[in-house]
C-alpha cells in the first residue's frame, strides 16, 4: 500500500520502450498509478479525479526525453504539476499597517492550534516582535493554562479572562490589551470545533467581525483524511481563511491532505509544524511534500539539487576514490563542502533514508556551524594527519583541538564518523569487486527501500553516505 | 434516546455524505460497472482506502452474481453485509481483571482525545458504582495534568498525579499502589500524545507497559488505542506501531460527530484483527459509546 509510486510505475510500465512520445496508453497505464498514490496518501477523491485528467491531458503526445524511461516521464510531469499546484512558498503573513496584527488560529479539535500559536508567537519574538497571545479556548479543560504555560516557557504574555467568559469577548479585550501595552501581533487561540457546529462556527463569525483579523490561518493535522474537503470547506467559506499551517508533518503520513486543501481553498499553506517542543514554524516546501505525497520520500528532491550542485568531475573523482578505499579526511572536508551547498544538512541528512540509523549520527546537532566546526577541524590538521588519521595521537588531537577552537572531543567524535564512514565506503568497493560496478550500484539501490529512480549513475558523492549505510546495514544483516 | 439511535445520530453527518453519493449510484436503472465505479469513490471518500475499498466492491459484485440481483437499489443490503462480515467476529467487550483493581492504558498520537475518552470512558464506569482512579501519565504536555483533573472532577475520579516533566512509569507505579489501598475497580491511565514513528518515545510506552505489568499481575487488561476519526490512511501505521510496542487489545474512535466517516475502521480491522470497542460521537460527557459493527455497518451504507 505504502509502496513509492516510481515503483509500481517502473512497473507497471517496464513493457514500454524508451519511444519518441508518450502515449494514450501510457499514459492510461501510469494514471492508474497515480492515482493510487494519491488515494493511499489520502488526496481526497474529487481532487484526485480533477488532478489526474490534468495531468493527462498535458502527459499526451510530451517527448519522452533521452535518459527516462516513459514510465520516469511521467513521474517527473506529476511531481511537476503537483509541486505546481502546491503553489510557492509563502511564509510572510499580512501584517496590519496600524499595529497591532490580528491573527485568529482556527481548527478542528486537537489538530495542534494552542502548540501551534505559540510556536508562531516564538516565530514573531525571534523576528523582534512584541506578539501578545489570547487564550479564547474556554471550552477545553485547561486550554487556557495550557496556553499560559507555554507563554511562560517562552517568555510571551498570556492574555486570559478565564473559562466563564465569551470567547468573542475575551479577544476583543485581547486586542485591546495589547494596545494597552504595545504588543504588535495580537494571536487568537480559538477552541478546536467541528466545521459542522453550527453554534461553535458562528461564534468564530462574531469574533472575525469584532477583531476584523488580518489573518485567519486554518491550523490541519497532517494525518487527516478525506474530511479534509470539508473541512477546508466550511471554515473556508465561512471565514475566509488567508492562510494553512500543517501540523505534525514529522509523523510519517504522507500529508495528502495538505493537496486537497490547498485545491479546495486556494489558500496558501504558510507554515509546517514538525514536533511538541515550541521552537519557531519551519518554512512549507511544496516540492518536498509534493514528492512525499507520491511516496518517493524526498529523494526526489535530493536528487535534482545533488545534480544542480555537484561538480560532475569531483563527483567522478570522489566516486572513484570512494571505491578504491582511499576516502582521506580532505575528501571527506570537500564532500561536506558539497553538501553545504545543497542545503541545510539537517534536512539534508534526513532526505537520505537511513541515514539517522548510522551510530552516533542521531547525536549530532546538523547545523551549519557544525560543518564549520568539522572543517575547522579539518583544516588544523597537516595534510599527513588528513591523508592518514591513524597517526593521530592523544597530544596530536590536542594540538588540532587548540587550533580549531574546539574540544578534543569533538576531534574525535568527528575522527570517529569519519573512520565509521570510510569503513562503509570499504564494504561499499568490496561489494563492487563482486558484482562488478554496475552490480553493487545496483546491489546498494535495492537495499534501499526507495524506489528506483534509475538515477544510480553518474552517482554523486552526497549520495554515498544513504547509500553506504543501508549497505552497511544489510551487510550487518547477513 | 436508545444507543442506536445516538449511534445514527452521530453519524448522520457522515451517512449524508456517503449516502448521498451511493445513493446517486442506487438509483441508477441498470447494474453497470458504472454503478461499481461510484460504489467505490464513495468508499474512498469515506476513508476505507484503496484495498478495502476493492475488496468490499468486489464482495458486493459476487453476492449480486450470486443472488442475480438486478436493480442497484439492492445494493446497499449486500455492502452493509460485506461490512459486517469484515468487522465479524471481534470481541467488542472490555476485559477486567478477576480480582483488584483493572487497569485499562490509553495510549495514541497527539490530538487524538486520549484525555477525553477518559473522562467519558471514567464517567461511564462510575455510573455502572465502579470506583475509578485516573493516572495523570501525560506528564509531557503543558497542562495535560489540569486537562485530567477537570474531567476527573466532572466523572467524580480520583486523579494520581506528579507535576509535568515526571517520569510517567512513576505515575502509573503510584496509581497503582492508591488503586489498591483505595479498593478502586478500576485504573485509566492517560499517557502524553506521541508521534508511532518517534523510537524514543515508543521505547518511553514500552516501558510503562512494563512497569504496569510487573506491579499488577494480569494488567494492562486493555490497551485502548485512540484513533481520531478524522485522520486517513496514516491510522494503519499508528495502529501497527502502537501493537507493536504495547500490544493493543481495542481501538477506541474519536470525533465521528464531524463528517468525517471513520470508515478507516475497515481496513484496520480487516488487516490488524483488533477489535474497536468504542466510538466518540461529541464532547460531551455521555458522547462515548460502545461500538457496535452492525449499526456502524448500517448507519454507513443506508438512508
Amino acid at each position: 500500500m505504502l509502496e513509492g509510486l516510481a515503483n509500481s510505475l517502473q512497473r507497471a510500465l517496464a513493457k514500454l520502450k524508451a519511444k519518441g512520445k508518450l502515449t494514450e496508453e501510457d499514459v492510461q497505464e501510469a494514471m492508474r498509478e497515480v492515482r493510487l498514490a494519491l488515494l493511499a496518501a489520502d488526496v481526497n477523491v474529487k481532487v484526485v479525479k480533477d488532478f489526474v485528467e490534468r495531468v493527462r491531458a498535458r502527459a499526451i503526445g510530451q517527448e519522452v526525453q533521452q535518459s527516462l524511461t516513459p514510465g520516469q516521464q511521467v513521474v517527473k510531469i506529476v511531481y511537476e504539476e503537483l509541486t505546481e499546484l502546491m503553489g510557492g512558498s509563502q511564509t510572510r503573513l499580512r501584517m496590519a499597517p496600524h499595529p497591532p496584527t490580528v491573527v485568529m488560529m482556527v481548527g478542528l479539535q486537537g489538530s495542534g492550534k494552542t502548540t501551534t500559536t505559540a510556536k508562531l508567537a516564538l516565530s514573531f519574538r525571534r523576528h523582534q516582535h512584541r506578539p501578545l497571545m489570547v487564550a479564547a479556548d474556554v471550552y477545553r479543560p485547561a486550554a487556557i493554562r495550557q496556553l499560559e504555560v507555554l507563554g511562560r516557557q517562552i517568555d510571551v504574555p498570556v492574555f486570559s479572562l478565564g473559562e466563564g467568559e465569551d470567547p468573542v469577548r475575551i479577544a476583543e479585550a485581547g486586542v485591546a490589551e495589547a494596545r494597552r501595552m504595545g504588543a504588535d501581533v495580537v494571536l487568537i487561540d480559538t477552541a478546536g470545533r467541528t466545521h459542522v457546529d453550527e453554534a461553535l462556527m458562528q461564534e468564530l463569525e462574531r469574533m472575525q467581525a469584532q477583531v476584523h483579523p488580518d489573518e485567519v490561518l486554518l491550523v490541519v493535522d497532517a494525518m487527516m483524511g478525506q474530511d479534509a474537503v470539508h473541512v477546508a470547506e466550511a471554515f473556508h467559506t465561512r471565514l475566509g481563511v488567508t492562510g494553512v499551517v500543517l501540523t505534525k508533518l514529522d509523523s510519517d503520513t504522507r500529508g495528502g491532505a495538505a493537496l486537497t486543501i490547498r485545491a479546495v481553498t486556494g489558500c496558501p499553506i504558510k507554515f509546517v509544524g514538525m514536533g511538541e517542543k515550541i521552537e519557531p514554524l519551519e518554512a512549507f516546501h511544496p516540492d518536498r511534500l509534493a514528492s512525499r505525497i507520491l511516496g518517493m520520500g524526498d529523494v526526489l528532491s535530493l536528487i535534482e539539487r545533488a545534480q544542480q550542485a555537484v561538480d560532475e568531475q569531483t563527483a567522478k573523482e570522489m566516486e572513484q576514490k570512494l571505491r578504491q578505499a582511499r576516502f582521506t579526511l580532505d575528501d571527506f572536508r570537500q564532500w561536506l563542502q558539497q553538501a553545504q551547498k545543497l542545503g541545510p544538512l539537517d534536512q539534508l541528512l534526513s532526505m537520505i533514508p537511513g541515514v539517522n540509523k548510522l551510530k552516533g549520527i542521531e547525536n549530532l546537532s546538523w547545523d551549519d556551524k557544525r560543518f564549520k566546526r568539522m572543517e575547522a577541524i579539518i583544516l588544523s590538521m597537516t595534510p599527513e594527519e588528513r591523508a592518514n588519521p591513524d597517526v593521530m595521537n592523544a597530544s596530536r588531537r590536542r594540538r588540532v583541538a587548540n587550533g580549531s577552537g574546539v574540544t578534543v572531543r569533538e576531534v574525535n567524535q568527528l575522527l570517529n564518523q569519519f573512520e565509521q564512514m570510510q569503513q562503509m565506503m570499504k564494504r561499499f568497493s568490496g561489494l563492487g569487486r563482486r558484482f562488478g560496478r554496475r552490480g553493487a550500484a545496483l546491489q546498494a539501490l535495492k537495499g534501499l527501500d526507495l524506489p528506483d529512480l534509475g538515477m544510480s549513475e553518474p552517482l554523486s558523492p552526497s549520495r554515498h553516505p544513504g547509500e553506504g549505510r543501508r549497505r552497511s546495514r544489510k551487510s550487518k544483516r547477513r | 434516546m436508545g444507543l442506536l439511535d445516538k449511534f445514527r445520530k452521530g453519524l448522520e453527518k457522515s451517512r449524508e455524505a456517503v449516502w448521498g453519493r451511493l445513493a446517486q449510484a442506487f438509483s441508477r436503472q441498470r447494474l453497470d460497472d458504472t454503478v461499481f465505479d461510484e460504489m467505490e469513490e464513495a468508499l474512498l471518500a469515506a476513508d476505507v482506502g484503496v484495498e478495502t475499498s476493492v475488496w468490499l466492491v468486489e464482495q458486493v459484485r459476487k453476492k449480486a452474481r450470486e443472488q442475480r440481483i438486478a436493480t442497484p437499489e439492492e445494493l446497499p443490503a449486500l455492502l452493509q453485509q460485506a461490512m459486517e462480515e469484515a468487522l465479524a467476529g471481534m470481541d467488542v467487550t472490555m476485559r477486567t481483571a478477576a480480582a483488584g483493581p483493572s487497569l485499562y492504558l490509553v495510549v495514541g498520537v497527539n490530538g487524538v482525545g486520549k484525555t477525553t475518552t477518559i473522562g467519558k470512558l471514567g464517567h461511564r464506569l462510575v455510573q455502572r458504582g465502579a470506583r475509578v482512579i485516573f493516572a495523570a501519565g501525560d506528564t509531557f504536555r503543558a497542562a495535560a495534568i489540569e486537562q485530567l483533573q477537570a474531567w476527573g472532577k466532572r466523572a467524580g475520579c480520583d486523579v494520581v498525579h506528579h507535576s509535568q516533566g515526571a517520569d510517567p512509569a512513576a505515575v502509573v507505579y503510584d496509581a497503582i499502589a492508591a488503586a489498591k489501598a483505595r479498593r478502586a475497580d478500576y485504573i485509566l491511565c492517560d499517557t502524553a500524545g506521541r508521534l508511532h514513528n518517534k523510537a524514543h518515545l515508543m521505547a518511553e510506552l514500552s516501558k510503562i507497559h512494563k512497569v504496569v505489568s510487573r506491579e499488577l499481575p494480569g494488567a494492562p487488561h486493555e490497551v485502548l488505542l485512540v484513533l481520531d476519526g478524522t485522520t486517513g490512511q496514516n491510522a494503519m501505521l499508528q495502529t501497527k506501531a502502537f501493537k507493536e510496542v504495547v500490544q493493543v487489545t481495542g481501538i477506541a474512535v474519536t470525533k465521528l460527530d464531524s463528517t468525517a466517516k471513520g470508515g478507516v475502521i475497515l481496513p484496520i480491522v480487516r488487516e490488524f484483527r483488533v477489535p474497536v470497542k468504542w466510538v466518540g460521537l461529541g464532547e460531551g460527557i455521555d458522547d462515548l459509546e460502545p461500538f457496535d459493527p452492525s449499526s456502524f455497518a448500517h448507519a454507513l451504507c443506508r438512508s
